[in-house]
């Protein structure tokens, strides 16, 4: 399972829409996992990855599935694990989970992911300041997409500086991130030979996980994200759900209003009740 | 668990490009509250059909102004009946004359829309005629 | 400055006075609707009136002076409407070649004196009749184009030295043109002798209309040959059509037509003088360009006079272009299909008569009108009559023609164009910044800006701010049928059936070798034409042609923004 994440615009959709192309191209079978915010606003949502892969729609050795992330407590993490099963299920060779890196969630979807692609463009501005802190670390790949844009030299320089800085631990297994540069999608030539680049590049991090023994510790990794995901289900969503229902959200949030009482008070207020078999 | 939400596709069929429509339905959708899966332009019947079941969607909008509606409707509810889909709602929108609609609305589709509707009015005929499957 | 400073201060003391009188009434009987419901359809505010004061800053010669001189606000031509009308041109074209000829030669009859073709959206979008693609579309609203057998037919007792053609065709312009070439050298009409137009504004299409092929780069690439091949060959055509019109049926205020239209003409003018090192002079004199006329009456009026000033200053300042006519903005002008309803549908014909009466005051060199059954299918043969009377009627009895720019001077008219002018200039300023048109197109600038319009629009609508009569307001519950022009299915049966019988008559081997020769011109970047006219002579079809753009040059999907 292969995670892309980039910041809005970063050209995510068109690079797995030519990962695709280039698994297909080896025979295997992809599942693509679209996740797209939720308008906080409506609750709806507009879920336009789909466009830029809609080629391959008859393809049946393809499966694309877009999903809303549906707000902080929308179970998202659990209709990505679904959808992951149901691929599973369908016999998909590869699962690509594409999604902004902007939110925990997120953050926390990519973690299912055996190779962590994160996606920057140049002439964003600071671009690596703008990833969610937690998305650099776990990165196994970098792309410069764009790559013919000005600035491109620069932000090379700049990721491979934050690379240097890295202690030993943090690449497991001796597995430095690579820098993959895309060209732009309007020169057919170019991309298609970068995304032929980054494929194999994928590959080679999954051998290297094979032979290291790593396999593991990612799965592992994907265990302790899903229960802490499962965790927060089955006991946040009730405990806030009642809260909202019973009114004592509202009257707890006049308190604060009021500055008769603080966050923290009123939450081990709440766990006192809620959290009775604790300590 | 949030609510089920109505998943809708915004799809259209056929080689014409006008998708001004589309486009402003899609956030119309957006904002009443639906998930909503664009396709872009120009989409093969066969392509929409395919991307409507993996997308589950509940129900499917297509937008035709060029008058090649008359093939590429049907075809596209034939297909999703062809395989089992058929509980997808499918309704359509356009530059659909009059005449049309009974061959319409044999073929399938559940509603048409032309110019001059109101969005609030397409948004309250799905709110009351397609609920989010289980 | 345009008053003397005594006229403004009288027009100060007067005004004071006007505006205690207003507030006196406005508390007792308030306006029908609040202040900010007073503006244009596309939204700018409007004041309830305008005076000396709001053309203060203006200077004559600067801004106004006279037809035929800089800044051409007043027109190009020195003699207005007198020594010709502007050119009545219907956008015509359905079912196959044979029966859009007729309709051509009916036009020519009633009085119009230049034609205007519509083609098929296989046609448009580089696809021949028998592709999986083009099921459903062949004929239905244009005309089915395949080989040069189909265009023969299409402009068989067409006089080409004498009428002037315009073809809306934008990826597939090189293979369409190099048709029309060809047909005229068969017929024995040198290149220097035909007139026309193809609108090969591919910019527009990435922005609006989505007739899409290769990606920005190459297609304004292929541009450039078709205007370095008019420039040496066929100096009477006009080699891009710079179109506002499709941006403003997208969703586009009318500034922002205005504004990304005349981007999209400098981002050619550019790439032109980059790619193929010409002098400016040498081809902008060719260069046109075609916008909307909308419901809005004034804004209409006043975005075509800013046009014609933004373009002659561009030209002159910003490109250093010397002759007068690279200053000229040359245009048509079609009436606005989206401001018409399928409800009470006869309304249509007033509303295409304001909208065109508009694009006259703003002085258009060639006009369409729509029909009154458009919004519901190609129009039949007596809408069309109407349509085409609409323009003679302006023309020969309303005194339209009888007089240059009549609304020069009006201080509202000024004013507004000033207005236009100036926020034009604010968007263009914006996309230089950018890096240009290409890259604003790929960042999803002038989509999303449009995008924002249209859906802005529909909301207001939807909220009665703004009024479609038979839509949200004055709506009747009976239907009024209208007669209805249907093309048969069989149209595309009968069409592959030509398509095919062409393929099995024609040397298969030169076509490919037409068609191998063009691929290399592509690799080389050699100018395409004179492969594209080789290869449609010898009956290359217009997929063939096109498949080989698509191979070497990439294909582009829409990225569909919203």
């Amino acid at each position: 399972m292969i995670g892309i994440t980039g910041s809005p615009g970063a050209g995510k959709s068109t690079l797995v829409d030519g990962l695709v192309e280039c698994f297909r191209k080896r025979e295997k079978t992809v599942g693509v996992l679209a996740v797209d915010p939720t308008s906080p606003f409506t609750g709806g949502a507009i879920l336009g990855d789909r466009i830029r892969m809609q080629r391959h729609a008859e393809d049946p050795g393809v499966f694309v599935r877009s999903l809303a992330t549906r707000g902080a407590l929308g179970g998202l993490a659990k209709a990505v694990g679904d959808s992951i099963h149901v691929m599973d299920v369908m016999g998909m060779d590869m699962v690509i989970v594409e999604t902004v890196g902007t939110g925990q969630q997120e953050v926390d979807i990519i973690n299912h992911s055996h190779t962590v692609v994160v996606v920057l463009i140049p002439g964003m501005g600071d671009e690596i300041q703008a990833i969610k802190a937690g998305i650099m670390e776990i990165a196994d790949v970098f792309v410069i997409n764009k790559a013919d844009r000005e600035g491109s030299s620069k932000l090379r320089r700049e990721l491979m500086a934050m690379l240097d800085m890295a202690p030993p631990t943090a690449f497991p297994g001796g597995w430095r991130p690579p820098i993959v540069r895309v060209e732009n999608a309007f020169e057919p030539e170019g991309f298609g030979k970068s995304l032929e680049e980054l494929t194999a590049t994928i590959e080679e991090h999954y051998q290297h996980l094979v032979k290291n023994d790593l396999l593991g510790s990612r799965v592992r990794r994907k265990a302790v994200v899903e229960l802490n995901e499962a965790v927060r289900t089955c006991v946040l969503e009730p405990v806030l759900s009642r809260l909202i229902a019973s009114g004592e959200m509202a009257g707890m949030v006049e308190k604060l209003l009021k500055k008769e009482s603080d966050p923290y008070t009123l939450a081990e207020e709440i766990a006192g009740r809620f959290l009775k078999n604790c300590d | 668990m949030a609510d089920k939400k109505l998943r809708i596709m915004v799809a259209k069929p056929g080689l014409d490009g006008h998708d001004r429509g589309a486009r402003v339905l899609a956030r119309c959708f957006r904002d009443a509250g639906f998930e909503v899966i664009y396709t872009g332009c120009h989409q093969t019947p066969e392509q929409i059909a395919a991307a409507a079941i993996q997308e589950d969607v509940d129900i499917v909008g297509l937008s035709c102004l060029s008058g090649a509606h008359r093939y590429l409707f049907p075809a596209v509810v034939t297909l999703l009946k062809d395989k089992g889909a058929d509980d997808i709602t499918v309704i359509g929108g356009g530059i659909i004359p009059d005449q049309d609609f009974k061959l319409m609305f044999d073929a399938g589709l559940k509603a048409i829309f032309t110019p001059g509707a109101t969005l609030d009015s397409i948004v309250e005929w799905i709110n009351t005629n397609v609920q989010p499957r289980a | 400055m345009y008053f003397a400073t005594e006229v403004l201060t009288q027009s100060s003391e007067l005004r004071k006075k006007w505006e205690d009188a207003v507030r006196k009434v406005i508390a007792k009987n308030a306006d029908q609707k609040p202040e900010a419901l007073w503006s244009t359809v596309s939204d700018l505010p409007i004041r309830r009136l305008y005076g000396p004061e709001d053309i203060k800053d203006m200077d004559f010669v600067r801004d106004i002076g006279y037809p035929g001189q800089f800044p051409f606000v007043r027109g190009n031509q020195v003699t207005g409407y007198r020594g010709k009308y502007w050119t009545f041109r219907m956008f015509s074209g359905m079912g196959d070649a044979k029966t859009t000829n007729e309709r051509w030669h009916l036009l020519l009859k009633e009085g119009q004196t230049g034609l205007s073709t519509a083609f098929d959206f296989p046609t448009l979008m580089g696809y021949d009749t028998d592709s999986p693609k083009a099921r459903g579309e062949c004929g239905k609203c244009g005309v089915a184009i395949d080989t040069l057998e189909d265009f023969l037919q299409l402009v068989e007792g067409i006089p080409m030295d004498k009428v002037t053609t315009s073809m809306t065709i934008n990826p597939p312009a090189t293979a369409l043109w190099a048709m029309y070439c060809a047909a005229a050298e068969i017929r024995g009409i040198p290149l220097n002798k035909i007139g026309g137009t193809i609108q090969n504004d591919m910019l527009k299409e990435f922005i609006a209309q989505k007739t899409l092929m290769c990606p920005p780069e190459p297609s304004v690439k292929l541009i450039s040959d078709t205007v370095e091949f008019g420039t040496k060959h066929v100096p009477r055509w006009n080699t891009i059509s710079i179109s506002g019109y499709h941006i403003r049926e997208a969703g586009a205020t009318a500034v922002q037509e205005l504004a990304f239209t005349l981007r999209d003409g400098m981002e050619y003018v550019e790439d032109v003088i980059r790619r193929k090192g010409l002098e400016v002079d040498a081809f902008a004199p060719r260069l046109s360009f075609f916008f909307n006329s909308h419901s809005d009456f004034f804004e209409e009026i006043a975005k075509l006079r800013a046009a014609r000033r933004i373009w002659a200053k561009a030209m002159r300042d910003r490109y250093k272009a010397k002759d007068e006519r690279s200053w000229w903005m040359r245009f048509h002008t079609q009436t606005a299909g989206c401001s018409l309803t399928a409800q009470q549908p006869y309304n249509n014909v007033v509303r295409t008569a304001t909208q065109a009466l508009a694009a006259v005051l703003g002085g258009t060199q060639s006009l369409h009108t729509n029909s009154l059954d458009e919004v519901l299918c190609l129009p039949s043969d007596h809408a069309v009559q109407i349509a085409l009377r609409t323009q003679q009627i302006i023309a020969e009895e309303t005194g339209a023609a009888n007089t240059i720019d009549p609304l020069a001077g009006s201080y509202f008219v000024e004013a507004l164009t000033n207005e236009m002018e100036e926020k034009a200039w604010e968007y263009i300023h914006k996309i230089d910044e950018m890096g240009g048109m290409v890259a604003a197109i790929e960042k999803g600038f002038p989509q999303l800006e449009i995008a924002d319009s249209a859906y802005k629009y529909q909301r207001q609508i939807d909220a009665g701010e703004k009024i479609m009569v038979g839509i949200n307001k004055y709506q009747t519950a009976e239907e009024t049928p209208i007669p209805f022009l249907e093309i048969d299915d069989s149209v595309e049966k009968d069409q592959i059936e030509r398509l095919t019988a062409v393929r099995r008559k024609r040397d298969n081997k030169t076509v490919k070798r037409c068609l191998d020769d063009l691929k290399g011109a592509c690799k080389k970047g050699e100018n395409v034409m004179p492969y594209c006219i080789e290869a449609v002579k010898n009956l290359a079809s217009v997929q063939e042609i096109c498949d080989v753009y698509r191979e070497v040059f990439g294909e582009y999907r829409d990225p569909g923004l919203y």
